[in-house]
């Protein structure tokens, strides 16, 4: 049966909820990667992407996977600006991510920079995907700025510590009505799964992937945990008993007609 | 036992023998090495103090196998856990701590390998090192590159496949001024995506110019951060100034260049303090300008033209890679360059647990590539080395023998915004 539940980006439809990042490992096993984890997006860094090399990462990605160039390197909402550009004139598409850092030792974004480049590129016609700190007020500039989708981080970039920021990201899945892709410090597929089982819209990795001991079958293990928290997600989660919550004796019994 | 770095020549005149000898000799004849020179610009910093208050009171005798276990045990290593990890107690566990390294490194940087090369592009120098093989008094062949040599230079290495260069001279602003570096950063960036510089000490405005001219990173060794030790190696000329030196970097930065690189110069002095202050020096600084990028270098004494006896002492292979290590699990998101002063055999070790960017095709000489990189005789004159190198290999070589150890060479992951 046809999978009807789709994943819609800039006016895009994907089946696949695993965005697949490319820096932090070999090129020769991007082709692997994204067959074994079914992905139908991958980031790049337009930084990777600007070479003369032979090798250029571009070549390596396999045709008919949506590019999500991101904008690494970037400290300035300016700067990410001139990055998107390039990556358009690189003919990387019209998908963007807006990453702008302005420190080096964690890489955590800098929401109110990511407002402005998201407004200034939303209006040029990108589909702007920017990566961001939750956090709801932000999340909701960020929608009346053009956003696509955003992008939460969970941890750290790079740390594997999963969704240490939980409770702020749910926040964003329940209030705001884009996708509300995880992004960043994923470092398990069972985190991957919490993340869907929660509502989030689609999950993005590297890392975990560039870390794991068998990168191939890391991916397919993400594919699985990505489906069975959709899954779970759209069947909607049992209830969980609380302590003491559930009384043998009510408490408005007293309650007359 | 100390290196041996005193040597005379025969081309000297007598007063330049006389003044030598004097200047090795006799302290009294040295200029203040701790007084900026005339045209120094002198910045108001913290940086210089918190390292070297650790620095002054570092006693690596004191840590114990305990604080090393606990060193690598807690998640984010302290200014204390970096002291256990560079002590004497921690040599036992080296496998342990690369282990650690390695998937520091991994998280941080995945598998990949950076590339570039270095080009020098002229080698007069008027200072009195005496470990540098282009000290003032060497004998060596001398030589400066004029622009259309340059750009001859990095043709050839542009062909070969480069996109990151080095730019570096010899300590002499008269022969190589900030002027000509400039006309150079802005021939590299017509062949070059990324254009670095490693040249004497230079005012904020300075620095600021040459990152208008296309150089983005900055790279100074602080040879030793021991400044009474550094006094008796530099005798004479601007490079003297240890302070000067010292703030170098942070004046970069305040220039706008994107990042900077440390290094004290291993078997000069005592090499774990030396490493204790190289990682606290790019510690403190990012922790002042966070977008800032920081790399580290870890170069050891090498032989030098006239003197092949100089080595780098109590330096061992597996001290270096103890300093590397306690250096990447301090700093797990610097970079981490491990040059060709180094064996092959050792890089291609060192990358699978903590060195990030290699050199390959290095010469340290002067209008040399297209004689060493093609085999050609040369056209022109060449100058002479700053030291010897001992791997040899070329870019394609390099790029071959990292794949070959499951990583990902990467040539540029730089761009220009």
């Amino acid at each position: 049966m046809e999978n009807q539940d789709k994943l819609i980006l800039g006016g895009r439809e994907f089946s696949s909820r695993f965005i697949l990042g490319s820096g932090k490992y070999s090129m020769k096993l991007i082709q692997a990667a994204v067959q074994d984890a079914g992905a139908e997006i991958i980031t790049l860094a337009v930084r990777r992407a600007n070479t003369k090399e032979q090798e250029n990462i571009l070549d390596y990605i396999p045709k008919g996977v949506t590019l999500l160039p991101n904008t690494s390197g970037a400290r300035t909402a300016e700067e990410a600006v001139r990055i998107a550009r390039l990556a358009r004139e690189l003919g990387c598409g019209d998908f963007i991510k807006i990453e702008i850092m302005r420190d080096t030792k964690y890489l955590l974004p800098d929401n109110q920079a990511t407002i402005r480049a998201t407004e200034k590129l939303a209006g040029e016609g990108f589909v702007v995907l920017p990566y961001m700190y939750p956090d709801l007020n932000v999340a909701r500039d960020l929608v009346s700025a053009g956003a696509a989708a955003v992008m939460p981080l969970a941890s750290p970039i790079g740390s594997n510590r999963g969704l240490a920021t939980r409770d702020f990201i749910k926040i964003l899945i329940d209030e705001i009505d884009l996708p509300i892709i995880v992004d960043a410090g994923i470092g398990k597929p069972s985190q991957a799964c919490e993340a869907m089982e929660m509502g989030a819209a689609a999950v993005m990795a590297n890392t975990a992937l560039a870390t794991a001991g068998n990168l191939t079958l890391m991916a397919s293990a993400f594919r699985q945990a990505i489906e069975a928290g959709r899954k779970a997600y759209l069947s909607g989660l049992g209830r969980v008993l609380v302590r003491g919550a559930s009384s043998s004796d009510p408490l408005t019994g007293f309650l007359g007609e | 036992m100390e290196n041996n770095f005193i040597i005379d020549n025969e081309y000297l005149s007598a007063a330049a023998i006389e003044k030598k000898h004097r200047l090795e000799t006799d302290p009294s004849s040295r200029t203040d090495h701790m007084q900026y020179m005339e045209g120094m610009e002198a910045i108001t910093s913290d940086v210089r103090s918190e390292v070297m208050a650790h620095f002054d009171s570092y006693d690596y005798t004191r840590y114990t196998a305990a604080d090393v276990r606990a060193a690598l045990e807690r998640e984010n290593c302290t200014v204390e856990d970096f002291k256990a990890l560079l002590s004497p107690a921690a040599e036992p566990f080296l496998e342990e701590m690369a282990r650690r390294a390695r998937l520091e490194t991994s998280r941080h940087f995945g598998n990949t390998v950076y590339m570039f090369t270095p080009l020098y592009i002229a080698n007069y120098c008027e200072n009195y090192c005496v470990y540098c093989g282009f000290n003032c008094y060497n004998h060596i062949r001398r030589m400066k590159l004029d622009m259309s040599q340059i750009e001859h230079e990095m043709k050839v290495i542009a062909d070969s496949g480069m996109e990151e260069i080095l730019i570096l001279t010899g300590e002499s602003r008269a022969k190589s001024d900030v002027r000509y570096i400039g006309e150079a950063c802005k021939l590299a960036r017509k062949y070059f995506k990324n254009v670095g510089l490693e040249i004497y000490p230079v005012n904020t405005d300075e620095y600021a110019y040459l990152h208008s001219c296309g150089a983005d990173y900055v790279t100074v060794f602080q040879e030793t951060y021991d400044n009474v030790k550094y006094e008796t190696l530099h005798l004479m000329g601007h490079k003297r100034v240890w302070p000067y030196r010292f703030e170098a970097q942070e004046r970069a930065l305040m220039g706008g260049m994107r990042g900077v690189a440390f290094s004290a110069l291993l078997g000069l002095s005592d090499f774990r303090k030396d490493a204790l202050a190289t990682g606290l020096h790019a510690y403190y600084l990012q922790r002042k300008y966070p977008a800032a990028e920081i790399s580290l270098s870890c170069p050891r004494l090498r032989p030098i033209i006239n003197n092949d006896k100089i080595n780098p002492l109590d330096v061992g292979e597996r001290q270096l890679c103890q300093v590397l290590c306690a250096y990447r699990i301090f700093l797990p998101f610097a970079g981490i360059t491990v040059s060709s002063r180094e064996s092959a055999k050792f890089r291609n070790g060192i990358v699978r647990i903590a060195a990030t960017k290699v050199s390959a095709g290095v010469s340290t000489g002067i209008g040399d590539h297209e004689s060493k990189y093609t085999g050609k005789k040369a056209q022109g004159e060449e100058g002479d080395e700053q030291f010897e190198i001992n791997d040899s290999r070329s870019l394609e070589s390099m790029y071959d023998d990292m794949t070959q150890e499951g990583l990902q060479p990467v040539l540029n992951d730089y761009i220009d915004v």
